[in-house]
């Protein structure tokens, strides 16, 4: 199972997450953690939860980063430093390597969706898979002994216990900013499809060669204020109060 | 290639799910609570329900190891040892209520006042203000004063509601939205469904916050303004908007006092009050017939500027008129603000013309006829789609009462308060002042054994309603509502330790708290506080404060410091009711309530505290809470939400009311009632019809749909005040020339503060430090992760903050050659504290900030003694003072708004130097014992692995 | 890379071992001397220590068969089915060596080469990562079969000086092996002091059209399991200062060393120096081994600000 799918997958199933909405919550950091432990596979387990040096598996984190223009974009409004949340789980790659070093076939990417699993009953805890992937989307279970990473909830996408509506990743339904989509890359008529096209959604790494499912849509270039200071035009000479009281008496009589 | 493996896709989540109200913070989303084998295996949110729709932030995903934490606490707990060792035994709840009995009692007989009963993030206020108010204390109140006094008191003086959980941005219709000051508020899922749904339609969001973290990091304008002088940024683009003709005049006419005569008769006791007629309606003056009429006289055009004498002489012009004069001044002008605020002329230019293109340009319109309380019909509602919000960041300075009345000021001249796009009211409110009561505690108010002569809190319309004694010395242990903070509508709870150690005005004998985690995160000076709990007369020996009784579920940083400890459950564990009394869920379009149940039953000897305090009602014999013979008359707190009656028909919850549950608002008890709750999610929400929505402060259908509902008995309706005469009543006492004439002391002080019109002052620790020395801002911000302390105990949320780094400006780095990793000091006028820095470029370049309740005392929350929380993190409350420096006659002021009493956090002034590489973050404490040998935390979690599959 | 002890003494051991392996595979060492038998017997346990020692870094390491099976694709499969394989020539060789006093060509050359192809495996585990640019190299190989070869080279010449065959041809080899290894390890070094980093924080977060990506603020405040794993970083000029020190001990102190017993010829002392020789070079190894991995970022790094 370790080979990829010798053709491209019917479906490519994954995420597509807006960096010009993510406020950096967390939202779907903790309820992805909270949904994976006690679902697919062992539980996400912690170290000295309570302790000095706690730590923990988790299948999504978020970053916040700082980005200063160089040249580029001019932000805000003086080119001033912007801060970017930037949530990262795995983008179920259609050339994984993560799937193609393990050596025991745990690591394998679904012929069907493209989604990109660990089962768990093969899997050694060898960690390669984690090396081999550029985007540190695997985190070894220290308890287990097992590799994790995100399942795209394939535990709710096709659950027929649950509502259709609710047939999505935990991450998704949480955030609540809705800067999380999740859909069929693959189809270039859905949702996902069709937002990552008018937004110009982006490949991280594209130099890895990994060819990522899930996108990201960049922030939408700020609009300065200052840039339409001069819209407000004066109506009339108004330097003092009498002017404004002459205006307010004529626009009283038409009211 | 082999098969692949078969993955189970489609098991159901668990065997029951149960629908309740989450509360790992104040924003009280809908939660379906999935359980498994009796344990919790998942909390998502209730798509039904109106505040989350289905979203749930961090925090309530981590709602497992919130409730499964080590740090619960399992048993009442009387101290053995001395304050603040830990050293407890556990007790009975029976020995335990009747110590509590017995301590309360006993002062109630004595001098009711020497009890103090205060509560932090008590979501029963409607409760506990009752309780207190039977009890017969004149010192009770919430945590407001110490968070967003400043926004209530000026949202209801001003507009008869308040961004403060009061009202929302119409986040459907908005064009544009402006922020002022907010990382994360009570709404915290509602204001980011509500970003959303504004990129979404490119509608432009606008965010003035010295920090660029969070929501701002998402805003298409970021404003790094300098802390503590937005009124200056709001002012100058008043100034600007006037001189661009660009106000709603009609709606200024309508809806607000523009037109209401102030007297001009400087040095006598009318000056700058409204003239009013003998049935005490304020007059305007008519422009068709040339006389002054009543205010909403039928078809009056009233005068908005212009000078008019009185028939009986008096001298006196249009309040707008004062409004006009005072912010044409070219003080005011972008270019005279640009230095002090920090944000460039043509950005706040840039930030008018924005406004007043969405406001005037872009006005929509819903098809809707509608009648307003004059009876004039209209074919629609008109909106101006830009919309406010404006939270701490303008709360907790000590200029912020004005300064969140001139945001409103803003709102009001645009016409978009209460109309479609604009900002919203949620109800109960709009409320206007007069329907708020004033508040009681003056001497007169209560005595031995018998309950206080009505509420505690309320809003003073004028010197005389003040808690003072014929001295003019505060009656209330916390100085609310005295000179020192008249219009302390939330009581002033950071003040009540130090004030009590101080024995000024008063010592007292029983201090009673409830969640409030007093002796760490939420007082200023958090080291002389500490020090204050455990210090003793040494005539006496006993301690400063005699007895502390306290209820907490967890084992925090305040439960060392008590001698009473009452083991609160967690939130799945109890009844609750989030009442229309109190702080409500409601929405603009609609009228909601919720509750809590417990979802699952404590495994500890806990109870919840409401029902303990209807148990100790009723031991004390109050009234209220025990019948004719003596016989408690209520069961417990669910027994209490459904039969309890504040007036007739009126009681906790508004839905399912009525014998047949059928009655909204009014109607009798329904024993189902709670039933009916649990069936339908846990919450009630009831539509506003459509004709009803908005300008209901001035719409008959609402005002027939709140009387309705019971939120009043008549209608009533609320006119803007723009211009504030009870502020101006307290200047003219300033002057000696109103009574209560104020004590000298405090005259200049009041001069300054109470200005009727919105102004800004230099913050007052700002005005009192050497700027010099103390060149730098630094405030604190609410992490989205985590709730005030309440977070550390929780496994999954302390891995995200477990420490809290200094956020030092890339500027100040530069200029102190300090780089990510360095330790500094960082010192006040008040101390300084030793920490970690981490450079940042988005940000204003004068602040410097940290996340707010990180840092934890040692040994506290059943974290290991070595936590980095204990040993890196840190609170800026180190800092800060509870006191202003003293001025040159000794007398030192509270570090608060003068006008409201709300603490000012955020007015803190540091200079920062370069420290050696450190180990702990100074200053240190050492480790507090946990209370009883609790079960060791363990060291791995595999919470769910019984389930894998 | 977290320089994992585990991993590190195996690849060195092992290294070793496969060296040494190959060297009696091509039937240098003379089968009628009581010490090949001991050199197969080292061989093996230097291999066997090595591939235990790989197991402990395992979560699960009672499944580890399971890695046999995907050797189709999977380098990490492909090195343990050729140890395996590897096993059964060097058996048999050491069978022949210990029991029959004999050498077999057949499976001594069969096992040479699989001895080879096992280290290659192991050299491609890392430089098959294009996640560690580093190792992605051509290099990578080179390095770990020609310093296998040496080290071989090097304990051949002291079971030579212990009297099993041409001690100054042996040395010569073993000279010229470290040489070479050291040669192609320097240029190795070259090509990761003067890389352009294939990944940065701007490509890594598609940041880079708004300007200079920074980390302002990691996911979560402690270590976790990939800062641990990938996010080792070592300073410079420690990095340059063992650098040095692996090439001394594994490259200086060794040539010299072995030129010396290559003028000396047999005798104790130069029995002493093959021991010194070995030692020296085994160290050098695990110096070079740890800098190996400590050297190396992983592109997830840019996600971390490192
Ligand atoms: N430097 C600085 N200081 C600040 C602020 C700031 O911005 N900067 N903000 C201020 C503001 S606005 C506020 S509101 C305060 C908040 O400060 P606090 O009101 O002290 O809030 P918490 O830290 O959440 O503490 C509340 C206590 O309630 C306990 N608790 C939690 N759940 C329950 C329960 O179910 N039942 C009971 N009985 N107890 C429970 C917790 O264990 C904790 O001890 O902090 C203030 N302090
Ligand atoms: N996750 C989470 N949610 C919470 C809480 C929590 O602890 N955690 N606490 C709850 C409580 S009790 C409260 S009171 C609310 C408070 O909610 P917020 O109002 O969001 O409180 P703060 O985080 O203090 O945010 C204040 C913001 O104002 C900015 N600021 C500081 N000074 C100024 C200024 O002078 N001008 C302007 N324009 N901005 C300024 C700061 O940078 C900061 O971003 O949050 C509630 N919600
Ligand atoms: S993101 Fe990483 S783990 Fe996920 S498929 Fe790609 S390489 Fe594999
Ligand atoms: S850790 Fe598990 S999934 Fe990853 S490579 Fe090793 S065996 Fe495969
Ligand atoms: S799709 Fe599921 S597993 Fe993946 S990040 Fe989201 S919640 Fe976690
Ligand atoms: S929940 Fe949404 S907004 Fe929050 S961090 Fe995740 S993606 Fe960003
Ligand atoms: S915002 Fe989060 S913590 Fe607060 S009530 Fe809602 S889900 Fe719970
Ligand atoms: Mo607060």
């Amino acid at each position: 199972m370790t080979s990829l799918p010798s053709l491209p997958t019917p479906k490519k199933l994954g995420l597509v997450i807006d960096l010009d909405v993510c406020v950096g919550c967390h939202a779907c950091v903790v309820n992805c953690k909270e949904w994976n432990t006690g679902g697919y596979g062992s539980a996400l387990s912690d170290q000295h939860p309570y302790g000095a040096d706690v730590s923990g598996a988790w299948l999504n984190r978020i970053h916040t980063f700082e980005v200063k223009p160089e040249g580029g974009e001019i932000v805000a409004e003086a080119g001033e430093a912007r801060i970017v949340h930037f949530p990262k789980s795995c983008l179920h790659c259609e050339d994984a390597p993560c799937v193609t070093v393990c050596p025991t076939g745990a690591s394998y990417k679904r012929a069907e969706d493209g989604i990109v699993l660990v089962d768990e009953e093969k899997c050694i805890g060898c960690g390669l898979c984690a090396w081999a992937c550029p985007y540190g989307a695997r985190e070894m279970d220290l308890a287990a002994g097992v590799m994790k990473k995100c399942t795209l909830c394939i535990d709710r996408i096709y659950n027929e216990t649950f509502e259709e509506v609710d047939r999505i990743p935990a991450c998704v339904r949480t955030c609540p900013a809705n800067a999380r989509h999740f859909g069929d890359l693959a189809d270039p008529n859905s949702a996902v499809s069709i937002m990552v096209a008018e937004r110009g959604g982006i490949d991280l790494m594209p130099e890895q060669g990994t060819r990522p499912v899930n996108k990201y849509l960049p922030p939408r270039p700020r609009k300065p204020l200052s840039a339409i200071a001069s819209m407000l035009h004066e109506a009339e000479d108004t330097a003092d109060a009498k002017g404004f009281f002459a205006w307010l008496d004529g626009m009283l009589d038409r009211l | 290639m082999g098969a692949e493996p078969r993955v189970a896709l489609s098991q159901p989540i668990a065997d029951e799910v149960r629908k309740t109200t989450c509360y790992m913070c104040a924003c009280r989303c809908g939660i379906n609570v999935h359980l498994k084998d009796g344990k919790i295996r998942y909390i998502e949110g209730n798509r039904d329900h109106p505040v989350n729709k289905g979203v749930l932030c961090a925090k309530g995903s981590a709602g497992i190891m919130q409730h499964y934490a080590p740090a619960r606490l399992r048993a009442p707990l009387l101290r053995t040892g001395p304050r603040g060792s830990g050293e407890f035994r556990e007790i009975s709840w029976d020995e335990a209520l009747e110590t509590a009995t017995k301590w309360l009692g006993e002062v109630r007989a004595r001098d009711p006042r020497k009890v103090a009963f205060f509560t932090g993030r008590d979501q029963s206020q409607s409760l506990t203000g009752f309780w207190a108010q039977q009890f017969g204390t004149p010192n009770y109140a919430a945590h407001g004063g110490f968070c967003s006094v400043n926004m209530a008191a000026a949202g209801i003086m001003t507009i008869g509601g308040a961004f403060w959980e009061f009202g929302a941005p119409d986040w459907d219709r908005t064009r544009l939205f402006v922020m002022f000051g907010v990382a994360e508020d009570h709404d915290s899922n509602p204001i980011k469904i509500g970003l959303s749904k504004l990129k979404q339609r490119g509608a432009r969001f606008v965010s003035v916050n010295p920090v660029r973290t969070g929501y701002s990091a998402i805003a298409d304008s970021w404003v790094g303004i300098r802390p503590g002088t937005d009124a200056l940024l709001v002012l100058s683009v008043v100034h600007e908007l006037m001189k661009a003709r660009k106000i709603d005049l009609d709606y200024l006419i309508r809806y607000t006092n523009s037109p209401w005569l102030v007297i001009d008769a400087p040095g006598t006791a009318d000056h700058g009050l409204f003239a009013r007629d003998a049935d005490d309606k304020p007059l305007v003056f008519e422009t068709v017939t040339e006389r002054a009429v009543p205010a909403g006289s039928k078809g009056a055009r009233p005068a908005l500027s212009g000078s008019f004498t009185l028939p009986d002489g008096r001298r006196v012009q249009p309040s707008f008129h004062l409004l006009v004069e005072k912010y044409l001044d070219p003080k005011y002008a972008p270019e005279a603000v640009a230095a002090e605020t920090g944000v460039p002329a043509a950005v706040i230019r840039g930030l008018a013309a924005e406004i007043a293109r969405a406001a005037f340009d872009q006005a929509i319109e819903i098809d809707q006829p509608w009648t307003d309380i004059y009876g004039e019909r209209h074919q629609s509602f008109v909106g101006r789609p830009v919309s406010f919000h404006a939270m701490r960041g303008i709360s907790a300075h000590s200029n912020g009462f004005q300064t969140t009345r001139a945001i409103h000021l803003l709102q009001v001249l645009i016409g978009s308060v209460d109309c479609p796009g604009g900002f919203r009211f949620e109800p109960p409110y709009p409320k206007p002042l007069e329907a708020h009561p004033t508040p009681h505690g003056r001497a007169e108010h209560f005595g031995s054994n018998k309950p206080l002569s009505g509420p505690h809190l309320g809003f003073p319309r004028g010197p005389e309603d003040l808690l003072i004694d014929e001295q003019g010395n505060p009656s209330r242990i916390d100085k609310a509502f005295s000179w020192d903070a008249p219009i302390a509508a939330h009581g002033m709870m950071h003040m009540v330790i130090a004030n009590a150690h101080a024995g000024d005005p008063y010592p007292i004998d029983v201090l009673f708290l409830y969640m409030a985690n007093m002796a760490w995160n939420s007082s200023m000076n958090t080291a002389g506080t500490m020090k204050m709990l455990t210090d003793k007369d040494e005539r006496t020996g006993e301690y400063r404060i005699p007895k502390i009784i306290y209820s907490d579920a967890y084992d925090s940083e305040m439960v060392a410091y008590a001698d009473l400890i009452l083991p609160d459950t967690t939130y799945l564990e109890r009844y609750d009711c989030i009442s229309l009394l109190d702080r409500p869920i409601t929405e603009p379009d609609a009228v909601q309530d919720a509750i809590r149940w417990p979802v699952i039953e404590p495994d500890r000897d806990v109870r919840g505290f409401q029902s303990v305090m209807l148990d100790l009602g009723a031991r004390l014999g109050l009234p209220g809470f025990i019948g004719p013979r003596g016989v408690p008359l209520y069961k417990d707190y669910a027994d209490y939400i459904v039969r309890h009656e504040r007036r007739p028909g009126i009681g906790p919850l508004a839905g399912f009311r009525g014998r047949e549950g059928d009655r909204t608002g009014r109607g009798s008890a329904n024993p189902d009632q709670l039933k009916r709750y649990i069936e339908n999610g846990s919450f009630f929400s009831a539509h506003i019809p459509l004709e009803a929505q908005f300008f209901k402060h001035a719409n008959q259908a609402y005002q027939d749909f709140a009387v309705k509902m019971g939120f009043f008995d008549t209608p009533k309706p609320v006119i803007f005040q723009l211009y504030s005469e009870p502020l101006q009543k307290f200047r003219l006492a300033a002057d000696g020339l109103r009574e209560p004439a104020a004590p000298e002391s405090h005259r200049e002080r009041i001069k300054a503060a109470f200005d009727p019109l919105p102004d800004w002052y230099r913050p007052l620790e700002e005005a009192a430090v050497d700027r010099e020395e103390f060149p730098y801002h630094a405030i604190s911000q609410r992490p989205m992760a985590m709730y005030h302390s309440w977070g550390s105990m929780n496994a999954w949320l302390r891995q995200i903050h477990t420490k809290n780094p200094l956020y030092v400006p890339g500027a100040i780095c530069d200029e102190q050659g300090l780089k990510t990793g360095d330790w500094v000091w960082l010192i006040s006028r008040h101390g300084r504290i030793k920490v970690e820095i981490q450079r940042t470029d988005a940000v204003n370049g004068g602040t410097i900030w940290t996340w707010n309740a990180i840092g934890k005392r040692k040994g506290a929350w059943a974290l290991d003694k070595d936590a980095p929380e204990g040993t890196k993190g840190f609170l800026l409350n180190h800092l800060i003072h509870e006191l202003l420096p003293p001025k040159g006659d000794g007398m030192r002021w509270s570090n608060s708004d003068p006008v409201t009493g709300q603490a000012a956090w955020y007015d803190l002034r540091v200079r920062i130097e370069k420290a050696d590489p450190g180990k702990e973050a100074e200053p240190s404490f050492p480790a507090i014992r946990r209370p009883v040998d609790l079960p060791e935390p363990p060291d791995e979690l595999r919470y769910g692995q019984e389930w894998a599959r | 890379m977290h320089p994992a002890f585990s991993i590190i003494f195996f690849t060195t051991a092992s290294g070793l071992g496969y060296g040494l392996a190959a060297m009696l595979g091509l039937g240098v060492l003379d089968p009628a001397s009581l010490s090949t038998g001991i050199a197969y017997l080292l061989a093996l346990g230097l291999i066997g220590a090595g591939l235990l020692s790989s197991t402990l870094h395992l979560g699960n390491p009672q499944r580890a068969w399971r890695a046999l099976t995907q050797w189709r694709s999977s380098w990490l499969s492909r090195e343990g089915v050729m140890a395996i394989l590897t096993f059964i020539p060097l058996v048999v060789s050491a069978w022949a060596a210990l029991f029959e006093r004999s050498y077999l060509p057949l499976p001594g050359v069969i096992g040479a080469v699989l001895c080879a192809i096992t280290v290659y495996c192991t050299a491609m585990i890392y430089a098959s990562l294009k996640s560690v640019q580093a190792w992605g190299t051509r290099l990578t190989p080179v390095c770990y079969l020609l310093f296998a070869a040496a080290g071989g080279a090097t304990l051949a010449t002291f079971f030579a000086l212990c009297g099993a065959g041409a001690v100054r041809s042996m040395a010569f080899a073993a000279i010229v092996l470290i040489a070479a290894a050291w040669i192609a390890k320097l240029r190795w070094r070259d090509r990761l002091l003067a890389m352009e980093p294939l990944s940065t924080p701007e490509s890594a977060t598609g940041l880079g059209s708004i300007g200079k990506v920074a980390l302002l603020e990691r996911p979560h405040v402690t270590e976790n399991y990939l800062t641990r794993e990938m996010g080792f970083r070592i300073a410079r000029k420690h990095a340059a200062k063992l650098a040095r020190l692996a090439f001394g001990l594994g490259g200086i102190v060794p040539v010299l060393l072995l030129v010396a017993i290559l003028v000396a010829g047999q005798g104790a002392i130069s029995i002493v120096a093959a021991i010194l020789a070995v030692l020296s070079f085994g160290c050098g190894i695990l110096v070079e081994r740890w800098l190996f991995f400590a050297e190396a970022r992983h592109a997830v790094m840019n996600f971390y600000g490192q």
